[in-house]
């Protein structure tokens, strides 16, 4: 029996019920803590789309470093309760009306197939194996199975894309050096 | 595989934290929007990953490593901006307005 499918669907009711959650709390820590609720169910996902590094980087670092983050802020402004914290019900209208127009352009996402793509880029007479046009997608199975789920993702990291990786480290440094600045007491 | 679903609940994710930023008055909770969002190209970046190779994967690496650079980033501004204003109501900071 295929327990990933409906596995998915708990994880996926459960992310969107708690993003919903997330957005709706009137108190900031509520919120902080659906969102991390939301990023476990995401986690699991991740798992069961054969990214189990990312997700537990997704559990170390959004839900434990980056939440954390919040929710120190969130305390050290003492931001409480606060009933005027939802606008006032135009700006409802307004933005269930943007949301919606977008979310569904998004969803036609969701009809998204390789095939389909592959036959569009493909120079060959259709139909053609998308693995033909895209074969990095056969390669990145072979190269779990042979790396093993964290080396199949430190291969690419640290060759095809290692400037890119150092470049980072760059741009963590200067939020570093950025956030300690701003947070001084005196500007 | 589930291609389609995750990238129909990515899609859902995005909307709902569009919506967020949209409807919150509260500058910490449209930057936890902001963090929904960021997530929800995650979840595409990686259900992609399993057709078009682990450069999906790679790449929400780089995602986490910008949202963790911008929160920091933006979290401080924001504790300025506090300071300055005693608010992080954005309702209330109307500096601009004519």
């Amino acid at each position: 029996m295929d327990l990933v499918t409906p596995v998915f669907w708990i994880f996926a009711v459960w992310a969107v019920v708690s993003a919903l959650l997330c957005i709706t709390r009137s108190n900031p820590i509520a919120s902080a803590l659906w969102l991390v609720s939301t990023m476990f169910a995401l986690a699991g996902i991740y798992v069961l789309l054969h990214a189990q590094f990312i997700a537990a980087v997704q559990v170390i670092v959004y839900a434990g470093a980056i939440m954390v983050l919040f929710l120190f802020v969130i305390m050290l402004l003492n931001v409480g309760d606060d009933q005027r914290q939802l606008r006032r019900w135009p700006y409802w209208v307004l933005g269930l009306g943007i949301a919606g127009v977008l979310g569904a352009q998004l969803l036609v996402l969701g009809q998204y197939q390789p095939q389909r793509l592959a036959d569009e880029v493909s120079t060959q007479p259709s139909p053609v194996d998308p693995a033909l046009v895209f074969p990095d997608g056969a390669a990145s199975a072979l190269a779990v199975a042979e790396r093993g789920v964290v080396g199949a993702v430190a291969e690419p990291l640290f060759q095809a894309y290692l400037i890119p990786f150092e470049i980072t480290s760059l741009l963590l440094l200067t939020a570093i050096i950025g956030a300690v600045v701003l947070a001084k007491k005196k500007l | 595989m589930l291609l389609g679903p995750a990238l129909a609940l990515s899609a859902v994710l995005f909307t709902l934290g569009v919506l967020g930023v949209l409807v919150r008055r509260n500058a910490i909770v449209m930057f936890m929007c902001i963090e929904l969002m960021l997530n929800a190209v995650n979840l595409s970046f990686v259900a992609l990953a399993q057709v078009h190779g682990l450069g999906g994967q790679v790449m929400v690496i780089f995602v986490m490593t910008v949202a963790a650079a911008e929160a920091a980033v933006g979290l401080a501004i924001i504790l300025a901006i506090f300071r300055h204003a005693q608010t992080v109501d954005l309702g209330q900071l109307t500096l601009l307005k004519g």
